[in-house]
């Protein structure tokens, strides 16, 4: 069974398929632009404490991600 | 003369084919958001002649995001769109091609950093990618020039695709169609590369390791800054260049204002390069000898830093402090730039997204980042009084930067916006192209720099000789003396400040000050106002009325903190 988790509970080697992203159209479209969107696998790489930011690979790139658009994706573990 | 544009996404290496397309000079590092200005270059082919522009990277054109607006208006009135595409990261490149394709401009694509694809498993069948997208795609690697003669000779087949999508949902359907079709994925092993970008990435091994590339890095920059002065520089201006001059000294004779201009002061009959205050005497031998040395060694390590792609990872372990500054991780990089000079740092704000962040960053960086210029001096005279000297000068620097920025963060309204960036690969630097980096910003210095200095000399000498730095050094009395318990001469060197800081602190030299005076003029100089070039990019960034209302924080800060450094040391 799969468990659906917020981005940034993620732990780090943690392989997910983006869900939903909770957000307005403009945050949608620029995480689209760095290529995360829904249906999306990812794979965390890194989370930093006290509010930082989260680090995922998609396909090829690395992407950090602020804390609090991370809290705003939620994701699925594969 | 046919308007060739050249879009991509951000660090897809447009400004690598840009100058091997047009021979132009520009900077290229391995980071998101090196170019922030349009920069024009012509290229020459057997009977045509093309003006060529790069453009700044955007992710997509149709959207409301400040970047895609700028880069529509680019489009406008352009003959021929060459977009560049990561070959490594076909799929998220690909959005942007579909929107250009859309607006019906002749396109060719330059499959670009196609070297990196056979190490990254990544596998693009061109010929099917050409059909799929109906416009010619060449493969290429701007580090190397591969593929850039067959660029230009298929130019002329660039073309229109007419292609119409209804949404952003119906064109990632597409480039999944494209993607399947024309890319296979080896599955490869994790290389010692990769296990070094993760480690300096992650907090726990990320944070020790950048301690350590920073301290690392002063080390360096130091050790050559420093070895340029005492066993190549200073040797030859002292045992070569002293004689000539001494001999034109006493041509002109020492009592002469001619010889107070272009000589300056004897000291017991010799001259003293960092005392004499003439133009060719310390007018040269602040850039020259004090300056220069560490300018090459700064732009040597942050060039390597730069084409590492370290930057941007600093930017993330970085980024939930800067927070509190209200600020996110990438404006680490404005401000380790400002550290060479605040003009290109003050450039590098473009790329933050809201007034407030560039407010604070910029206000930040003018008062508490000296540039490298201004370093070297305080080096070389503070350095005379000891480390605790220099480290009570650089740890105020330090802590003002905190303590505003903290201060700015709760008083401005709004909030800052967060961090969302690209990661870079690591790339090893190429050696041919850093040495060229470095030599076109050392290049840039000599030629904003030196007519300044000089100019700032020969100001100084003037305004010595018609009374008016008396004048105001009277009227000024309450604050320099009474406040920050400064010799009234002090005011020589900030009015110089105004045009040229490292000149501004050479001047506090001859003033026989005593170290905590010192100190206290070097950090007051630091903060007070900045130097003429960056005014004017800041006035320009900011807008004017922002700009006022940072000045007026430097003025406040420097008046606030020069007192209670009187006070306290």
């Amino acid at each position: 069974m799969s468990e659906q988790k917020k981005l940034i509970q993620l732990k780090a080697g943690e392989v997910a398929r983006v869900i939903s992203v909770v957000g307005g159209m403009q945050f949608q479209r620029k995480l689209e632009s760095l290529g995360i969107r829904v249906g999306t696998k990812l794979t965390n790489v890194s989370s930093h404490f006290w509010r930082g930011p989260v680090t995922v690979r998609v396909n090829q790139s690395s992407v950090a991600i602020g804390h609090g658009m991370a809290s705003k994706i939620v994701v699925e573990i594969e | 003369m046919k308007k060739i544009v050249l879009m991509g996404n951000p660090n897809v290496g447009k400004s690598a084919i840009f100058s091997r397309l047009t021979g132009a000079k520009v900077i290229i590092s391995n980071y998101a958001g090196t170019t922030v200005e349009y920069t024009k270059g012509y290229l020459k082919t057997h009977e045509l002649k093309y003006e060529i522009i790069d453009v700044p990277g955007t992710y997509a054109i149709d959207g409301s995001a400040k970047s895609d607006e700028v880069a529509r208006k680019m489009l406008e009135g352009s003959d021929l769109i060459i977009n560049v595409v990561d070959a490594t990261n076909l799929e998220r490149n690909l959005y942007l091609t579909i929107e250009l394709l859309e607006k019906d401009v002749p396109m060719i694509i330059a499959l670009n950093m196609w070297d990196d694809t056979k190490h990254k498993g990544v596998d693009i069948d061109v010929k099917k990618l050409e059909e799929k997208l109906g416009i010619p795609v060449v493969c290429t690697c701007g580090l190397t020039a591969e593929g850039i003669k067959e660029l230009v000779d298929r130019l002329k087949e660039a073309k229109t695709a007419h292609s119409k999508h209804k949404n952003s949902d119906d064109i990632w359907k597409t480039i999944g169609d494209i993607v399947t079709e024309t890319q296979r994925l080896s599955h490869r092993h994790h290389t010692l590369i990769d296990r070094l970008e993760d480690l300096t990435i992650k907090p726990a091994t990320g944070l020790p390791v950048a301690a350590g590339v920073i301290v690392m890095s002063f080390w360096i920059v130091r050790f050559i800054g420093e070895g340029l002065i005492n066993y190549v520089l200073n040797p030859i201006f002292e045992n070569f260049y002293k004689p000539l001059i001494m001999h034109l000294s006493n041509l002109l004779g020492s009592e002469s204002f001619i010889h107070q201009v272009v000589i300056g002061s004897l000291f017991e009959g010799e001259i003293d390069f960092g005392l004499s205050f003439g133009l060719l005497t310390t007018g040269l031998y602040v850039p020259l000898v004090q300056v220069l040395p560490y300018i090459l060694s700064f732009y040597f390590i942050l060039g390597l830093l730069e084409d590492l792609g370290y930057l941007p990872r600093l930017g993330v372990l970085v980024d939930n402090l800067m927070h509190r500054v209200g600020l996110h991780g990438y404006s680490v990089i404005s401000m380790i730039l400002g550290l060479g000079c605040n003009v290109p740092g003050a450039l590098s704000m473009r790329i933050l997204e809201t007034r407030r962040e560039r407010f604070i960053a910029a206000t930040l960086m003018a008062i508490a980042v000296p540039c490298m210029a201004q370093i070297a001096v305080i080096i070389g005279l503070v350095g005379q009084r000891g480390g605790m000297a220099l480290s009570i000068v650089f740890l105020t620097l330090f802590l003002i930067w905190v303590i505003l920025g903290l201060i700015l963060n709760k008083v401005l309204k709004g909030n800052s916006p967060e961090i969302l960036i690209e990661v870079p690969p690591y790339r090893f630097p190429q050696l041919k192209s850093l040495a060229k980096k470095v030599w076109m910003r050392t290049q840039g210095f000599l030629k904003e720099a030196l007519p300044y200095v000089l100019l700032g000399v020969l100001v100084v000498n003037i305004l010595y000789f018609l009374g008016i730095v008396d004048y105001l050094a009277n009227v000024f009395t309450p604050v320099i003396c009474k406040l920050w318990g400064l010799p009234k001469e002090t005011i020589g060197a900030l009015l110089i400040g105004f045009l040229r800081k490292d000149v501004a602190v050479g001047m506090l030299g001859p003033l026989n000050l005593s170290d905590k005076q010192l100190i206290i003029s070097s950090v007051i100089l630091a903060i007070y106002f900045p130097c003429v070039a960056t005014f004017m990019v800041l006035v320009k960034e900011l807008g004017l009325k922002d700009m006022a209302k940072s000045a007026l924080i430097m003025v406040l800060v420097a008046l606030l903190v020069g007192g209670l450094l009187n006070i306290i040391l």
